[in-house]
């Protein structure tokens, strides 16, 4: 990735344009990897009273660096956490509508923002290739108040047609979501390492906000399996302070 | 996909409860005796979430036995799943995510089993699966959720969208999922079987109200007065467990919070067994952790002394 060439990493890129997202005083559905990372940046830089919810059941809780949890179920994730709730609890919290963000990632996503991390061609009994399944990712999606995809930029990734919807985004576009009863919520940003995406407000097609540094339309287009609605703004590259912050937290760079 | 009757049935759920002793005696016996009940067919429910707090010694137990025709259901596989489809145990595993974790990528097994149609995996939602225990563990047969609505998980899982019968919107009625037998590890008992539980609570206390038949391990055995002096602490009821076993170490080599650590290494060298000879990789595991050991101390023996006394340092640092 062109983005990459400054010494920045696929992961430091998501987590520090992921980070931007978040504000202050909210709240947030984070896993592991490049969504605890934005979390812990966004905290450390300008959103201190954000709070992380995590899938195990775990809310608030104060990671210690170099020591980051490689599942949402194990005592690294739960460090110094506020309240150990349980699973079903953690979720019921985002079904209420306490959930301000959620991030998730994917194997495939299509232009509406929705996610196949299920099966890969062939049929739902008889898959190609069997992905690992939903996990959270579907309950994020459905229950969150707005929902971030956190991902690398990829032409496999971005598909023109998904075979299995497993956490659904805006469906086929305009209100599709809303009928389908899914009321609140939606793909509200998809961060890639190319750029920042956003929906039209009216097909809920995707589209290119801004580029990150060094990287082309035409770039975002040849990685891309369907029309993308495009855009020239750029975003500002991560800072040595964001950098440096995600350093400290990870210094063995298991997820950087 | 169609939903068994059986999975939702809350009547004859109920009977099945009613009709059982359900004594606050003595539950304190050995785990050959407490997977004995496990019977061929049987849906069995796992407590803990992935590799945390997993019932790992009563699956061994139970896969020495041979069964068959079981339904294997948890919130996050692991690789006890995995164990299970080579094995032979399993004609269907239902579940959120089948996979240890990011490092250790796609489950080759997983991949193996499902995409060749020998054990269907019945995907839920992480919440919709923790939903149907909560539901069961109510006594109903379904419980209302906003979650799942639109995606494929609900045209191939055969739940069902209903209307509120106040507002008029859709919701998902996520069918209640009563199990045959539970398998849980909690971090305390008192011999009556009340269970205590340290830290992240996961699902189990609700797997234990809707399963049929209840059966724990506990890290450790204490007096029915520790018990009594934090009642609070108390989250599965004596009267709601058949058999209890005292297996320190468990859920080795996967964690239990606050008593000892995973052992992220031990996972790779599995995986590795896998990546180089494929479902021989797990038989051979299966043949020196599960089918070799005769008991349970000499199964811990396998890791050693050191690697114990280690594991259970870095979880103790982990909540101090």
């Amino acid at each position: 990735m062109s983005a990459s060439g400054n010494g920045v990493s696929a992961n430091e890129l998501l987590a520090v344009m992921g980070s931007r997202e978040l504000k202050d005083n909210s709240t947030v559905f984070a896993g592991v990897g490049a969504p605890m990372l934005a979390s812990g940046l966004a905290q450390r830089m300008h959103a201190p009273l954000l709070t992380m919810v995590i899938e195990g059941g775990i809310v608030g809780p104060r990671w210690k660096p170099g020591s980051l949890p490689i599942s949402t179920n194990e005592m690294r994730a739960a460090y110094r956490a506020q309240m150990l709730p349980g699973i079903t609890e953690a979720f019921l919290l985002a079904q209420r509508g306490f959930l301000d963000v959620g991030f998730i990632g994917g194997a495939q996503i299509d232009r509406h923002g929705n996610l196949n991390t299920t099966a890969i061609g062939g049929s739902y009994d008889r898959p190609k290739v069997r992905l690992p399944g939903s996990g959270g990712a579907n309950d994020i999606i459905s229950l969150c108040r707005s929902v971030i995809i956190l991902t690398v930029h990829e032409k496999r990734r971005f598909s023109d047609a998904l075979d299995f919807v497993t956490s659904p985004g805006w469906l086929t576009g305009g209100d599709a979501r809303r009928k389908s009863g899914l009321l609140f919520g939606g793909v509200g940003r998809v961060v890639t390492t190319l750029g920042v995406f956003g929906f039209d407000a009216e097909s809920r097609h995707m589209r290119l906000e801004a580029l990150h540094t060094g990287v082309t339309v035409d770039e975002v287009k040849a990685n891309t399996g369907f029309e993308v609605l495009v855009s020239d703004a750029l975003t500002k590259p991560p800072t040595d302070e964001e950098l440096g912050i995600l350093r400290a937290l990870d210094p063995a760079r298991q997820f950087l | 996909m169609t939903i068994a009757r059986r999975e939702y049935d809350f009547q004859a759920a109920r009977k099945r409860l009613e009709d059982k002793a359900k004594s606050a005696g003595e539950k304190l016996t050995t785990i050959e005796e407490a997977v004995a009940r496990v019977k061929n067919g049987d849906h069995v429910a796992l407590g803990g979430c992935l590799f945390s707090r997993t019932p790992l010694a009563l699956v061994r137990a139970l896969l020495r036995r041979r069964p068959t025709g079981l339904s294997l259901s948890r919130n996050l596989m692991c690789y006890e799943g995995e164990w299970c489809m080579v094995a032979g145990a399993v004609d269907k595993i239902v579940t959120s995510w089948m996979g240890i974790g990011l490092p250790w990528g796609l489950s080759k097994i997983q991949r193996e089993y499902v995409e060749s149609g020998r054990v269907p995996m019945e995907e839920w939602s992480h919440l919709a699966l923790g939903l149907r225990y909560r539901a069961a563990a109510m006594g109903v047969p379904f419980l209302p959720s906003l979650t799942m609505m639109g995606s494929s998980l609900v045209d191939v899982g055969g739940s069902k969208i209903i209307d509120c019968p106040y507002t008029g919107e859709k919701l998902l009625a996520v069918p209640a999922l009563f199990p045959d037998v539970a398998l849980l590890h909690v971090h305390r008992a008192d011999r009556l079987g009340n269970c205590q539980i340290d830290g992240y609570p996961h699902m189990d206390a609700d797997i234990a109200r809707a399963a049929a038949t209840v059966l724990v391990t506990a890290e450790e055995i204490v007096s029915e007065e520790e018990i009594r002096l934090r009642p609070d602490r108390t989250v599965i009821p004596g009267f709601a467990v058949d058999a209890l076993v005292h297996v320190p170490f468990a859920s080795y080599p996967h964690e239990c919070y606050g008593l000892y650590d995973a052992e992220p290494d031990h996972f790779s060298t599995y995986v590795d067994g896998i990546n180089r000879h494929g479902a021989a990789g797990v038989q051979a595991y299966l043949d020196r952790y599960v089918y070799g050991p005769a008991t349970h101390g000499e199964y811990l023996a396998l890791f050693g002394e050191d690697t114990l006394t280690e594991a259970r340092r870095r979880g103790i640092e982990l909540v101090s």
